[in-house]
């Protein structure tokens, strides 16, 4: 009974919109930055607190939409405002939330212009995030898609560093122009697929070869910009240096993922037979984020550009996991953007922390920092040790539940390609070895060595309040490395379900269907 | 779990590896907090007690006891499970009391060497931490588990060489061992997918059961035109695992650098337990390397080279721990090629009595260093026998072990790994093992008496600076040296004699079912045949080894104690060669040329060449936003603003689409 009140509650809706109601009434009413602050503060939890009960009344046993909700929304073109979360989407609006709230609390003392807009910026953001998550018609996925870009155009552009208006152009105009070939594929799957703009029917209706190869095309453009996949990626660096550190936290936490959900939500199941074909194209593109972008990340100068590279190569674990159809993989993937969200989060707070002492995101400004900040050093130690996936830590039960899945491909997966993927997942799991060097060689040039530049003597370590926001991220992440089941559960069914739509051909149908349209016709008054 | 009549108690089980991570964890959060003799008093009395349990462990296993159990889910996906449990045979019993004794030693030896140091109880935290590590890796029952244990102890000993952060050596030589081990985990890694991929299973049990009648089937699989079958390639993929972590060449380059750390840690980690760790691996799966030729090849010639190689090298270092460190290089070589020709208990009892020797000999090296003010320079030593009589006798009674002497510990396992070599039959590598471990015998002997001459007698080379400070250590110190004396004395003939470790029929002597040896493998039945097992324990005077470590002592013994100006003259006479195995044959120069700088110049002119000139300023700029911008300057020209212009087009247009229409119709 108390179950059902929950599911009719339309807990999605007032998780999407919460966040803007708050930043609605933070603008009309509250004033003075303490005052921003705390507002924004009892939002963002507030919204963390409305969106719990999906996870703690989530039912694992379906992989069916659960929390659903459906109005009309233009009726003349069948565009509905539906929503539902599944197994895999369900952790990101989790994520996003609590997210936000971590980026607000890092944010108290570093932005200290434009503290409202600041936040409102971050709140409205938030909508457009959960919303991408939720939506389950394409008009209105397409539109949470592109909301998002003007906050965060704004967050990078106005609080932003130095070439901040060359890293916003560029960021903008790369999603822009990927989405755009989005929006034509979902017209035109409105068209074939008898005029509706339901992901759920666009699942069912059986595309033929062709126009799921030229729709896969589409998609793969909006999707690849926004994972960032070779050769797409160079707006991600720029953009994660230029934004300030929630900018970034939010961009590696949350808006890398929406690439690669979109993978999992269009791609896959909508268009089994194109993204089978396309398998060692993404392969090879996956194996070029891991070895060729880990290299790259070793050489950076810059901290916040090498965790953006680490961001693009962990990204490739994803991508190849997505596309080898086994359950394993699958899991992995999903469960590796989960990670990665923390992991990468907190290592873009960690360079935050440091950049509000010093100014410089230069590993060559810094050196030795450890000895004058012991607990910060632990810390990032912790980060670091994630992000080379560590058996412990959530970053290693994603590799390594990739890694077996690649290892041992669905058989879908390895017949579109001409080398066993076993050979793929050992050249994968090279990252074992570079991921070290490029992070631990980082951290020994910044965090440890002997105190030399009068700079780093003068730093202070962490306060209160920055500890506070790093608790809940180590806890996270030794949680999920150590007891990562409850989450993995979450997953299992809906990932299994969605195998099984990756796999299963729709050609049969789609011939079936272009023997019975002349008949159709016919019979058509 | 068949043998639920004589299980062992899960609660005990479960306290050995977790007291000592307890402990770490609050020493490790509250540390700043806490008075030195807290800090080490819980920690030390955490690891105490998990020694003593794991003897109360051992006795009850010798009496037949053994556990096999599940905890924990840590993975699961429909039949993918992985649990976390204990396997606790007689195998894991004895890694038990090394680990716990040597940990319990080290403790007790740490509370005087560190004494001071800013970064005491951060100290202790890690090594009990270690303790924990190393404990899952022994005490796991599959594959994930162990794997969890072989990273964690990866982890640690990275922070411990790292430990003085501020000194840039040992932050180098600590990414250094991260790395190089890494390149092993990530062969480890390989063999555990494939292992999942081929049996399903992470489970020792599930696994090993399976093998023989895989092996059966015969899958092979090919690797760059290299065909295998699917069994070698396990076995190859789990050995490059031991290699990193073990310190076998290639990837020995990471364990004398490991120096750095403090040396408490190299007795503990970096001699006595972490870097048998792939020892214990190997011994662990002899139920898969038994079937694969080819895999035990590849132990035997690796352990062959590194025992060979890194004891040349051994012969001419200078720096205390360096000779030590090569030394522990090639004892672990010698372990492998016991494995390799599958006298694998002879492996797993070489280790034993190498824990204790070899921790004995890095700890006295310790009170040395402590004595002469922190300088581990053979060269500015001599004559302290002195001055530190304990730490004089002790070292000596390890120097002994590791020369192999009877009727020292170290003896009796490398004794049998020699006659195992010689007597198993493997084509050039096993003539290539039997020369190399032969040859060495006579090195190790050398470079372990140079070292211990240089230190204790020669002449006196101390800095004046030094000579007042120069003095026998705490009592802290020197227990800890007396009871791993102890164990550098008994440990042989107990393990032989005692526990019968060196049954010629691995299954009726100490190890039990604990390891598996095809009978047509079996070297120590191959001795006890040809009649050298019926021998009484004296006929080591009657053997090769033991008159080579005798030269090896007596050459020592003429060059640093009674002609002590001929090694530099023979240093100058065979200068290419000393300069050779000065620079530990060039091992680190070659990777930085081939490895390291190239990885380098890879990533840069991937950033700079590809990402930032072809893909940003070529395709980006110079392409997309180029062409935009040229066309959209052609189009505005088009935009006159004069009137005759645009009338002129509206001519020509309608002019053109009249005919059109016309020509068509």
């Amino acid at each position: 009974m108390e179950l059902n009140n929950i599911m009719n509650f339309p807990i999605l809706s007032l998780s999407i919109f919460l966040p803007t109601l708050g930043a609605l009434v933070i603008w009309l009413f509250v004033r003075g930055d303490r005052a921003v602050r705390w507002a924004s503060l009892a939002v963002s939890i507030a919204t963390f607190l409305v969106t719990l009960p999906l996870a703690l009344s989530f039912d694992t046993s379906t992989a069916h939409m659960q929390f659903e909700e459906f109005a009309p929304w233009i009726p003349t073109f069948n565009v509905n405002y539906q929503l539902g979360v599944d197994g895999i989407s369900m952790p990101f609006v989790l994520l996003t939330s609590l997210l936000t709230i971590i980026c607000i609390v890092s944010a108290w003392e570093c932005i200290q212009s434009r503290v409202k807009e600041y936040m409102i910026a971050f709140l409205v953001l938030e909508t457009t995030l959960i919303g991408v998550f939720c939506a389950l018609d394409a008009i209105l996925f397409y539109f949470f898609w592109e909301a998002m870009l003007i906050p965060m155009y704004l967050i990078i552009g106005v609080w932003g560093g130095k070439n901040r208006v060359y890293a916003t152009l560029k960021f903008f105009l790369y999603t822009l122009a990927g989405s755009v070939l989005m929006l034509v594929a979902v017209l035109v799957m409105y068209f074939k697929a008898g005029h509706t703009f339901s992901v759920l029917a666009f699942m069912d209706y059986p595309f033929d070869f062709t126009w799921q190869f030229w729709l896969w095309i589409a998609f793969f453009v909006a999707f690849a910009v926004k994972v960032p996949m070779w050769p797409v990626h160079t707006w991600l660096p720029d953009a994660h240096t230029e934004a300030p550190t929630a900018g970034s936290v939010i961009l590696a936490g949350i808006l890398l993922k929406m690439g690669a959900y979109g993978f999992l939500r269009f791609s896959l199941p909508i268009l089994p037979d194109a993204s089978q074909y396309f398998v060692p194209f993404m392969v090879a593109l996956s194996m070029i984020a891991i070895i060729y972008i880990s290299l790259v990340a070793m050489m950076q100068r810059d901290m916040k550009r090498l965790i953006a590279y680490s961001s693009i190569a962990h990204m490739g674990f994803v991508t190849l996991g997505t596309f080898m159809f086994s359950t394993l993989a699958l899991e992995g993937a999903v469960f590796g953007m989960i990670s990665h969200g923390f992991v990468a989060g907190a290592l873009f707070l960690c360079v935050g922390v440091m950049y509000d002492r010093l100014h410089t995101r230069e590993i060559g400004d810094y050196g030795g920092v450890a000895n004058v900040m012991p607990i910060f050093a632990a810390v990032m130690m912790l980060f670091c040790m994630a992000n080379v996936a560590l058996p412990g830590a959530s970053a290693f039960v994603a590799e390594a539940l990739v890694l077996l899945g690649t290892f041992n491909a669905h058989p879908a997966a390895q017949a579109a390609m001409s080398v066993s993927t076993k050979w793929v997942a050992i050249g994968a799991a090279t990252s074992v070895i570079l991921s070290a060097c490029y992070t631990l060689w980082m951290y020994k040039r910044v965090i440890l060595g002997d105190l030399v530049k009068d700079s780093v003597k003068s730093m202070q370590d962490m306060t209160v309040r920055e500890i506070s926001y790093f608790v809940p991220l180590i806890l996270l992440v030794l949680w999920l490395g150590f007891y990562p089941v409850p989450v993995l559960n979450v997953i299992h069914e809906s990932v299994t379900h969605l195998v099984a739509q990756a796999t299963t051909t729709k050609l049969v149908a789609a011939h079936a269907l272009a023997q019975a349209a002349p008949i159709l016709d016919a019979v058509r008054p | 779990m068949q043998e639920s009549a004589m299980m062992l108690n899960t609660t005990e089980l479960l306290a050995i590896p977790l007291l000592p991570l307890l402990a770490a964890i609050i020493v490790g959060i509250f540390g700043w907090a806490l008075k030195e003799k807290l800090s080490h008093c819980i920690t030390s009395g955490s690891v105490i007690l998990a020694a003593l349990l794991s003897v109360h462990v051992f006795v009850q296993v010798l009496g037949g006891a053994s556990f096999y159990g599940n905890f924990w889910t840590w993975m699961v996906s429909d039949q993918f499970i992985v649990p976390v449990g204990m396997m606790i045979d007689r195998l894991t019993a004895i890694m038990m009391i090394v680990v716990t004794i040597v940990s319990a030693c080290v403790h007790i030896y740490t509370i005087g060497y560190m004494h001071g140091d800013p970064g005491y109880s951060r100290f202790f935290s890690y090594i009990s931490g270690f303790t924990f590590s190393m404990l899952v890796l022994v005490m796991g029952n599959n594959f994930f588990t162990l794997f969890f244990g072989w990273e964690a102890v990866g982890l640690v000993s990275y922070l411990l060489i790292g430990f003085w952060f501020k000194r840039e050596s040992a932050i180098f030589a600590s990414l250094k061992a991260f790395v190089v081990n890494r390149v092993g985990d990530f062969g480890f890694l390989i063999g555990v997918l494939a292992i999942w991929y081929y049996f399903g299973s992470f489970d020792y049990r599930t696994v090993f059961d399976m093998v023989p009648a895989f092996v059966e089937k015969g899958m092979t699989l090919s690797f760059m035109g290299w065909q295998m079958t699917a069994i070698t390639f396990i076995c190859l993929s789990l050995f490059v695992g031991a290699m990193g972590k073990s310190g076998q060449v290639p990837l020995h380059v990471w364990l004398p650098d490991s120096m750095e750390g403090p040396t408490p840690i190299s007795a503990l980690i970096h001699a006595a337990t972490m870097v048998t760790a792939g020892v214990f691996m190997v011994a662990r799966c002899s139920p898969m390397f038994e079937y694969s030729d080819t895999a035990l090849a590849a132990v035997t010639l690796v352990g062959a080279i590194t025992a060979w190689m890194c004891a040349t090298i051994g012969l001419v270092q200078n720096d205390i721990k360096r000779v030590i460190a090569y030394s522990t290089c090639s004892q672990l070589g010698y372990m492998f090629v016991a494995c390799g020709v599958s006298a694998y208990s002879i492996g797993i009892f070489h280790l034993m009595t190498h824990a204790f020797f070899k921790s004995l000999l890095f700890l006295a090296a310790g009170s040395v260093i402590h004595a002469v003010m922190a300088d581990q320079d053979l060269r500015r030593m001599g004559q302290l026998r002195k001055y530190m009589p304990v730490t004089y006798i002790t070292m000596l009674i390890g120097a002994l072990a590791l020369s192999g002497v009877p009727p020292f510990a170290g003896f009796w396992s490398k004794d049998l790994i020699i006659e195992a070599t010689m007597v198993r039959d493997m084509g050039w590598v096993g003539n290539f093992a039997s020369f190399a471990v032969l040859s060495a015998v006579f090195m190790t002997a050398f470079y372990t008496f140079r070292m211990f001459f240089l230190t204790f007698h020669n002449s006196d080379r101390v800095p004046a600076t030094t000579k007042p400070h120069v003095h026998e250590s705490p009592r802290v110190i020197t227990i800890p040296l007396m009871i791993l004396a102890f164990g550098a004395l008994a440990a042989g003939a107990w393990g032989a004699l005692g526990l019968d470790m060196a049954n010629p029929d691995v299954a009726a002597g100490y190890f039990g079912h604990a390891l598996f040896v095809l009978d047509a493998h079996n070297p120590l039945m191959m001795i006890a045949e040809e009649g050298g097992g019926d021998e009484a324990w004296y006929h080591f005077i009657f053997t090769m080894p033991f008159w080579l470590a005798m030269g090896g002592i007596g050459l020592a013994y003429a060059m640093y104690f009674k002609e002590t100006a001929m090694p530099a003259k023979l240093a100058e006479v065979a200068k290419p060669l000393h300069a050779f195995l000065l620079n530990k044959w060039y091992w680190d120069e070659l990777f930085e040329r081939t490895l390291m700088l190239p990885a380098q110049w890879m990533g840069n002119t991937l950033w700079q060449k590809m990402d930032l000139a072809v893909i940003d300023k070529g395709l980006i700029h110079g392409g997309i936003v180029n062409s935009i911008r040229v066309g959209a300057a052609r189009m505005r020209q088009l935009q006159t603003g004069m009137v005759y212009h645009y009338a002129f087009a509206m001519v020509i247009g309608v002019f053109g689409l009249l005919s059109y229409l016309l020509l068509k119709a």
